[in-house]
């Protein structure tokens, strides 16, 4: 097992190392860089220019080397924790993004447990009853979810909620917490605000998962060993979860490699509808005003923070199936 | 095999199955898949409206209705000067001003009617920028006017409007899989074929693509899209930024086809019988799993639809004057007015229908494009 973690680090060496050249082509792909943008802005206001502070701020990032000089130092600094200076915010990239990585995380942790919580049983309901008028409902509904995007899906919910209910769906604290600092209370408060994006940023996921759980599970039960199981009269329940149940679960824990992208990815833009407080506003904001160092260190994050959660995912499937670490 | 136990029934039948090209069986078996073929019929329609739009909308897209801001969607009546008619006409849109909240209500007024008329000459367009025209389809008569759909903030009539929207919000699709499946097949193919480094390198780049959310990622790239650029060279960029991601299943389906197929006996045989490498390739390997490449393709088109529509919405896409569905929602981003102003909403009923469509053709062609496998459950 030791052997087998040591391996799959390794592997993601490599994979860490694209995920940073490719954030810092973002940092670099506008025309110009930020410090242009800004001379030319408070030239065009009629206004001093400190030189001896703007030289000294294009000789700090470098901006007057080489680019893989750029990139070699940005790394540098990355990796002691230094992401930079957000120019928008006169802070550095670090206080800023915080609280907001820290909630993103969160809500797509969220959703990634309510997808499994919610798609394994039904998976399980709708294999066992196959064909039923149940499981023809439940796939219907799944089609309606997989195709739903959502940040269509938050639209239409705000929508709903506005001229219906009355109320807004916005945000992820009630005002009187927004700027409070962290106590228990705020914590309870995120918590009775964070189900509706979750909600919505899981649906699509939880769609086709149950179709992924079903197909795998009606692939299991056709096995000679779930015969043998049935003939020597293990009660049908016992029989279920003990053997295809967790065989079929199987490629479900792989497949959050491929989820957890794909949440984050959702829960960006979800986040810009609902307005939450979590990465995608201020994302978009950073690439809007160009501030590069602010949305290179946010693609950078969430890159590697899905990289990481699929290693743990990998991991937590070797610990479950010993096929895979010995192989 | 199912179609043995066919034979014994009905003798013709079986002799079409074994003298059918794999096209015609391909057919046969799409068919089957009751949802796939309405979902067929939806979209040739969907791009039939695309590519006829000009004479097919009632306004042009552009034209600006002063007197009718937020105009809620009319109706076609059949009932009015009377008495009922077989011929459908539009009530006059009136307004009056809400004693509670003030606000300028809309309201139909069946006194005053204008019956539909076809061939309609309406706003002036260039058809295809060949020849210059007036004639809609639909529109109406002495004064009336036609917003199925109602119409925007600015007055512009919104069913004209989505239709003008599908040419970019449809072609977009097409182009980014077009795009994606040529950056595919090569770098799989390279990757399948040379193995060894290369293919390691290549399904590396490809690991960490597919690891990348994608959603922040197409923002970073299209934020970077000059402001000063044309709508046209926007367009393509755009296009581009979506194929970025979309290669990866591709090279990944041709890498895993061409290693497997490499060791079928059809390619030693070909080999011993002297064929170069090129050619078993392009003549032996590629038309055995091009219809699988395909399929995999066709599920794409929709991913592709709603990040062009997700970018757009965002402000990062494409930007108006250019007219898709993306464009469209971005004025559903104040909650409140799609609160009073609901239709404009709609445009999410044609994105559903057609992404929906995509997958449930999608579905069908899986089945249909391997027509010699046994149908399984």
């Amino acid at each position: 097992m030791i052997n087998y973690v040591i391996r799959r680090i390794v592997y993601m060496i490599p994979t860490l190392i694209i995920i940073s050249m490719v954030s810092f082509v973002i940092i670099q792909l506008p025309p110009g860089d930020y410090l242009t943008t800004k001379i030319a802005q408070l030239e065009a206001q009629d206004e001093l220019i400190n030189r001896d502070l703007i030289e000294a701020l294009r000789a700090e990032y470098g901006l007057d080397k080489p680019i893989y000089v750029q990139y070699a130092k940005w790394m540098w600094n990355v990796l002691q924790g230094d992401f930079g200076y957000s120019w928008e915010w006169n802070k550095p990239v670090v206080d800023v993004i915080g609280e907001q990585i820290l909630l993103t995380t969160v809500v797509s942790l969220a959703s990634m447990f309510l997808v499994y919580l919610i798609a394994i049983p039904i998976g399980i309901y709708s294999a066992t009853h196959q064909y039923s008028a149940g499981d023809h409902a439940l796939t219907f509904l799944g089609f309606l979810g997989l195709t739903t995007p959502n940040f269509l899906l938050a639209i239409v919910l705000l929508y709903a909620g506005y001229s219906f209910f009355d109320k807004s769906f916005i945000g992820l604290f009630s005002p009187e917490f927004e700027n409070a600092p962290w106590s228990l209370a705020k914590v309870l408060d995120l918590l009775t605000h964070m189900w509706i994006p979750v909600i919505v940023i899981s649906v699509s996921s939880v769609a086709g998962h149950i179709r992924v759980m079903r197909a795998n599970l009606l692939d299991e039960l056709k096995k000679q060993y779930v015969v043998t199981a049935r003939a020597k009269g293990l009660s049908e329940r016992k029989l279920l979860l003990k053997y295809p149940v967790r065989m079929a679960v199987n490629p479900m824990i792989s497949g959050l490699s491929v989820l957890l992208p794909h949440l984050v990815s959702g829960a960006t833009i979800t986040a810009v509808v609902l307005s939450l407080p979590t990465t995608g506003p201020m994302l978009l904001g950073a690439l809007r005003s160009q501030d590069v160092y602010l949305s290179g260190a946010f693609i950078l994050l969430l890159s590697t923070l899905t990289v990481v959660s699929t290693l743990l995912s990998d991991l937590l499937l070797a610990w479950v199936d010993p096929r895979i670490r010995f192989d | 095999m199912g179609f043995l136990k066919r034979t014994t029934r009905r003798v013709p039948e079986e002799e079409k199955y074994f003298v059918a090209k794999p096209r015609q069986l391909m057919w046969w078996k799409y068919r089957k898949h009751k949802l796939a073929v309405v979902a067929l019929g939806v979209i040739v329609l969907m791009y039939l409206l695309a590519a006829f739009v000009e004479p097919l909308a009632p306004y042009n897209p552009e034209a600006k209705h002063l007197r009718h801001l937020y105009a809620p969607p009319q109706g076609m009546h059949f009932w009015y000067d009377g008495k009922f008619h077989l011929w459908p006409a539009t009530y006059k849109l009136k307004f009056r001003i809400d004693a509670e909240t003030l606000r300028e209500v809309y309201y139909e007024d069946p006194a005053e009617f204008s019956p539909v008329t076809m061939f309609h000459r309406g706003d002036r367009y260039r058809m295809w920028d060949l020849f210059e025209t007036d004639i809609h389809v639909l529109g109406t008569d002495s004064g009336g006017t036609i917003f199925l759909f109602g119409t925007d903030g600015m007055g512009r009539d919104l069913l004209s409007r989505m239709m003008y929207g599908s040419r970019v919000s449809l072609s977009i699709g097409f182009i980014g899989v077009f795009l994606s499946f040529l950056l595919g097949i090569m770098l799989g193919g390279v990757s399948g074929y040379f193995g060894g480094v290369t293919d390691l390198m290549i399904q590396r780049i490809i690991e960490v693509l597919r690891s990348i959310p994608s959603i922040p990622l197409w923002m970073g790239l299209s934020a970077a899209l000059p402001m000063t650029w044309s709508p046209l060279k926007v367009y393509f960029g755009i296009t581009v930024i979506l194929s970025f991601l979309g290669w990866t299943g591709t090279a990944r389906a041709v890498r895993g086809k061409l290693l497997a197929l490499r060791e079928e006996d059809f390619a030693m045989a070909a080999y011993l019988a002297g064929a170069s490498n090129a050619r078993i390739i392009r003549k032996h390997l590629l038309p055995s799993f091009l219809s699988h490449i395909i399929v995999s393709i066709t599920l794409h088109i929709p991913g592709m639809i709603l990040g062009e529509t997700a970018l757009s919405y965002l402000g990062l896409g494409l930007r108006a004057p250019i007219i898709s569905w993306g464009v469209l929602l971005k004025d559903c981003q104040n909650i409140q007015d799609v609160a009073l102003h609901p239709w404009l909403l709609f445009p999410v009923l044609f994105l559903m229908l057609v992404i929906l469509s995509f997958n449930f053709m999608g579905d069908g062609l899986r089945d249909a494009a391997d027509p010699y496998a046994a149908r399984t459950s």
